[in-house]
């Protein structure tokens, strides 16, 4: 499967980065040759078998409605890169 | 051409579980500094892991149940990814697939015409961070990321703005009932979106939706699905066709505006949550919560038509609110009179004396027992209607009983032969004209002249005995 260059753009705005024109090239390849592996899958036929959310043998995993008490707010912004008015700062969202 | 509008809802409501979703961190997070509800889980810190919150699971199965839905023997979580820094994980977990609850529906009614609304879905997820946009940066508060969030999507039923607007009233009251959600807009514990789409009368085909948020309050959901539904259909008449965005209502100019191109189901790449293991439900649990479902307002409604003579608009406002119902039922039984009698002391002195202290029915200063007694010393003619209205707001203020205030302030009712006939006697020589033109035969004045007595005896005299000695004496002289 080879991906367009429009796609490569597309999943590079879904995860907010900037590639220059030879990193798009260079991906566009590298993400074709990685889905080109992953539908080897495809091959297989997998019509008798439900879908598999997990291959744990665990179902049913809760903890009691019961409230604890939460961090220090000096311990919840120690490692932020920047804050202000005790919240996280990060750069303008433009809606 | 002839357009009707197609209108889908997306509902989130905030639970009122003690904790977070996943987290043990307190979901009571109105009003609290920014960043102190929140612990490594809830900030997405390396090598933690959720936990499912079993009460927020139950109460995703009672407003299901709720909204006639079925219930999932299976369930699974979902990872939906999207980059945006209201998520600190990077992706927000949902549900997807297999959702806890599908397939159910909810009556609106609207001009007296009653509809069924299909529910495709009701699952749960975590909401997100609050974002505050300042001028250069912004700043983020991660005390609601991890708040249980149930997510209730309609079928694309609803026909018209004000449709859409009972659907959320009646989900609310639902909510509400259940004691799962305060469903409160204005604090957005509720918040809602809209898909909307127009077509040609008659034709079966969906028109591009356009997807509206930022609804943020009933008269919003109205005002944005009008000005959307007339938008759309200038651009379809100018022979233009309905881009697929989403707009956001802009509560300041009354208009929609473009927010973002929509991002697609596939964009967000969902896939199972590998850090929760699915839920099996048990046919016994669900049996369970359903056996404590309380009566909710439709049944309730139909119940105190059926049981108490009320006609549909005395039951429609009493059934509003799970507090005034109970109220009502409790000065009912403690009545024993009609209870027709009483309804009309609730929804008309005793809202006026609340909404003008800005209190909820919960915060009521008179107990409905309270009430009761004192419709009784009216029916036993020790007060009449008009002085229980003063009573009824002396007992709101102060927290006496009636029969406490109607002896302290000396308002019993005055049915003293003599003492009524002075007071009638002294009016009728004080308007002497009226006098004449009631014998002329204009027989309506002689309420104006009952006016006069009532004035003359502070409200206190008895009016039927006031009635039938002013007949007498006009009758006389």
């Amino acid at each position: 499967m080879t991906l367009t260059l429009r796609d490569v753009e597309h999943i590079a705005d879904l995860a907010r980065l900037a590639l220059t024109a030879e990193e798009k090239e260079r991906f566009r390849e590298q993400l074709s040759a990685i889905l080109d592996y992953a539908a080897s899958l495809q091959r297989l036929d997998i019509s008798d078998i439900p879908p598999t959310a997990t291959v744990l043998p665990l179902r049913n995993v809760m903890r009691e409605d019961v409230a604890r008490p939460s961090l220090p707010p000096e311990d919840v912004l120690a490692n932020a890169p920047d804050t202000a008015e005790g919240c996280f700062r990060v750069r303008a969202i433009l809606e | 051409m002839q357009y009707e509008p197609i209108i889908g809802m997306e509902v989130h409501a905030e639970l009122l579980t003690a904790s977070k979703m996943f987290c043990g961190c307190d979901a009571h997070i109105f009003g609290a500094p920014p960043n102190t509800h929140v612990c490594p889980v809830c900030l997405g810190l390396p090598g933690v892991l959720p936990v499912i919150n079993r009460k927020a699971v139950e109460y995703t199965l009672m407003a299901g149940l709720a909204l006639h839905c079925q219930i999932a023997e299976f369930s699974v979580f979902a990872r939906k990814n999207y980059t945006y820094p209201d998520l600190p994980k990077g992706y927000q977990i949902s549900q997807y697939e297999l959702p806890l609850c599908r397939d159910g529906w909810l009556d609106v009614e609207v001009d007296g015409q009653s509809r069924r609304i299909g529910i495709t879905r009701a699952h749960l997820e975590e909401d997100t961070a609050k974002l505050f946009h300042a001028g250069g940066y912004s700043l983020v508060d991660f005390n609601r990321a991890g708040v249980p969030l149930l997510e209730i999507v309609s079928e694309p039923d609803i026909r018209s703005p004000e449709e859409a607007r009972q659907y959320l009233i009646r989900l609310q009251q639902i909510l509400r009932y259940l004691g799962v959600s305060s469903a409160d807009m204005e604090k957005g514990a509720m918040r809602c979106e809209a898909n909307v789409s127009l077509r040609p009368v008659g034709s079966t085909a969906l028109g591009t939706k356009v997807e509206v948020k930022n609804l943020n309050s009933f008269r919003s959901v109205k005002l944005a699905l009008e000005y959307e539904i007339e938008r759309q259909a200038r651009v379809l008449e100018a022979g233009g066709t309905v881009e697929q965005v989403t707009m956001g209502w802009d509560e300041v100019h009354n208009r929609t505006v473009v927010q973002r191109s929509k991002e697609y189901a596939d964009d967000y790449r969902y896939f199972p949550e590998p850090d929760l293991p699915p839920l099996e439900i048990s046919r016994e649990w669900v049996a369970e919560i359903r056996s404590r479902l309380p009566e909710l307002p439709e049944a309730k409604r139909a119940r105190f038509i059926a049981d108490y003579g009320l006609d549909a608009q005395q039951a429609e406002v009493l059934v509003q609110e799970r507090a005034v119902a109970d109220y009502f039922e409790e000065a009912v039984a403690a009545y024993g009179g009609a209870a027709r009698a009483v309804a009309p002391w609730i929804s008309g002195e005793l809202f006026r004396l609340l909404r003008a202290q800005g209190l909820e029915m919960a915060e009521v200063p008179v107990p409905a027992k309270a009430l009761a007694d004192l419709l009784i010393l009216i029916d036993e003619g020790k007060i009449t209607s008009g002085t229980g209205k003063q009573v009824l707001a002396q007992m709101f203020a102060s927290g006496r009983s009636a029969a406490e205030i109607v002896e302290a302030e000396g308002l019993a009712q005055v049915s003293d032969a003599a003492t009524l006939e002075a007071a009638v006697r002294k009016v009728l020589a004080a308007y002497p004209d009226e006098v004449a033109k009631y014998r002329e035969g204009k027989s309506q004045i002689i309420g104006w002249l009952m006016g006069q007595v009532m004035r003359e005896t502070k409200g206190k005299a008895n009016p039927q005995l006031v009635r039938e000695l002013l007949e007498r004496q006009l009758r006389q002289c």
